[in-house]
């Protein structure tokens, strides 16, 4: 195969249909990119889990008699669940937090909001608050060793919060991915439909080909590399798209929940992740749909 | 060279066989006239050698291939080895002289150093030295029909196939054009041209294949276009 030919193949027949060859990238980057933008929010979410497994804790509350009374779970009834939740291989550590402490750490939180003086320290229970080993089968059996036991009031998963979260940023991903997919089918439409305008508005030129006795790949070649070369491009503007976006609109969306350490940052480092995948899809659903094309609509 | 034995080729769309039962043998170095009215056969068996059709029955060789049992990427293969013309000269019209022909030697994988060294040689053995630069456009028919045949030609086919090349023109240039295919048979290349041309083929005196109605009625070494009918 000569290289020369092909390049001069290719961009002839990209030259020649400008206005087409400019939608068809487009839409590979538009779509491209929002499967890039799903991509990005599978890879905070995950981040995001990992993140709160290392945080998140169970919380055993204690009944406000038990609370009042045992400020440094020294008593009988909070130094056994104390124990119990200890001897469990699923448990890393657990830690007492006692009313005085919750009372302070509330002050802390909604300090010089009104909601800081409504509250006593009575109002607050005294937690013994579980770190996990496993997340999944821990906050299980904490739940059922503690729930029903004397002194207990009621157990929290801090998970079940975060989910809320988590859902949020599924949602995200798979509305993103939705409407990639829908942009997508576009795109390949348009893939298919210039390769086959290319071949036509080239007919001349593959009926020499195919009198002078050149192979399949001479023929089909030049149209399949256009295609890719649409895909790549796409997949370029795509990748610059989201580094853009992200500079532009995401820090700023996301400033908030990202300093309060809510999620993790989006990093021109994910972006960097995310691009060569990008490609790799452009490219490959270019030279698969230019194939496809080739092999069902175009005779050469 | 080129050799038919009891080629049958039916159309769907057709009751009447469009080539029916035809036995030809043409050697190495021979110079053919296949005539015929329209719809007498002679595309339809132009297009059975290059292999664009396979015959539904008989056997066809063409430069020691068997076309009909040849395989769909050996084709390429055949067509290297066969050249054709055609009524409508088929050049591309964006690419100069030189580059048309190039472009033929280009797909098929010939290095640039080849390419570079076939063009020129071949432009002049069809008399178009110095128009290499020229785009089609710019050339007198005559001319488009001679830059057509050094495409088809520059590969050294061991065929030339020709279909009513002197079709598009005047009889003076049909003449110019009749001497260069004669000039490329000498080289031994085989030539089969189709033709409705009379004073060509009478003044040619050369082996006349006819068809009629798909069966071939005359086989002549030394025919003229009237005789028999």
């Amino acid at each position: 195969m000569r290289t020369d030919f092909v390049v001069r193949e290719v961009v002839t027949g990209l030259r020649r249909n400008v206005t087409m060859t400019v939608a068809m990238v487009l839409t590979t980057a538009i779509s491209l990119a929002l499967v890039g933008t799903g991509l990005l929010a599978v890879r905070t979410i995950d981040r995001t889990e990992r993140l709160y497994s290392d945080r998140v804790e169970v919380q055993v509350a204690l009944t406000a008699d038990i609370s009042s009374a045992d400020t440094d779970c020294s008593q009988a009834v909070c130094s056994r669940l104390k124990a119990t939740l200890q001897n469990s291989p699923l448990v890393s550590s657990v830690r007492f937090e006692s009313q005085q402490q919750a009372y302070e750490r509330y002050l802390q939180l909604f300090k010089g909001q009104s909601l800081a003086d409504v509250v006593r320290p009575q109002s607050l229970p005294a937690t013994l608050r579980v770190k996990l080993n496993d997340p999944e089968a821990g906050a299980q059996a904490v739940h059922e060793a503690m729930v029903g036991q004397v002194g207990v009031r009621n157990v929290i998963d801090q998970r079940d919060v975060v989910a809320k979260l988590f859902d949020f940023l599924s949602g995200v991903r798979n509305l993103t991915f939705a409407v990639a997919v829908v942009q997508a089918i576009a795109a390949l439409l348009l893939i298919s439909n210039t390769v086959q305008v290319s071949a036509f508005t080239r007919r001349v030129e593959v009926g020499v080909m195919r009198l002078v006795g050149a192979t399949r790949w001479y023929t089909q070649f030049p149209f399949l590399i256009e295609a890719v070369v649409t895909g790549v491009v796409g997949a370029v503007i795509a990748s610059l798209g989201i580094l853009v976006g992200k500079f532009l609109f995401i820090d700023d969306l996301l400033s908030g929940i990202v300093s309060n350490g809510v999620i993790p940052p989006i990093e021109v480092g994910d972006v960097l992740w995310v691009s060569p995948i990008l490609l790799m899809i452009g490219a490959g659903v270019a030279a698969v749909t230019g194939y496809v094309t080739l092999r069902l609509y175009v005779r050469l | 060279m080129i050799r038919l034995e009891s080629v049958t080729k039916m159309y769907k769309t057709s009751t009447r066989p469009a080539l029916d039962r035809v036995s030809v043998n043409i050697e190495r170095g021979e110079f053919v006239f296949l005539i015929g009215p329209s719809g007498s056969g002679k595309s339809t068996f132009l297009r059975l050698l290059l292999r664009e059709d396979v015959p539904t029955k008989g056997t066809i060789t063409v430069a020691d291939l068997d076309v009909a049992k040849l395989p769909r990427r050996r084709v390429p293969r055949l067509r290297q080895r066969i050249g054709c013309v055609f009524q409508d000269f088929r050049l591309l019209s964006n690419k100069t002289v030189g580059g048309n022909v190039a472009f033929a030697l280009e797909v098929i994988g010939k290095p640039p150093q080849t390419v570079r060294k076939i063009v020129p040689e071949v432009l002049e053995l069809v008399g178009l030295e110095g128009k290499a630069e020229r785009l089609p456009h710019e050339l007198s028919g005559g001319e488009q029909q001679r830059v057509a045949i050094a495409r088809a030609f520059a590969n050294r086919p061991m065929v030339l196939l020709a279909d009513e090349p002197t079709g598009n023109l005047d009889p003076d240039t049909s003449q110019d054009i009749m001497l260069l295919l004669e000039r490329i048979n000498r080289t031994g290349t085989t030539v089969l041209m189709a033709t409705h041309d009379h004073s060509i083929v009478d003044s040619m005196r050369r082996r006349v294949v006819e068809l009629s109605m798909g069966k071939l009625v005359r086989d002549d070494v030394r025919g003229v276009y009237g005789v028999g009918r």
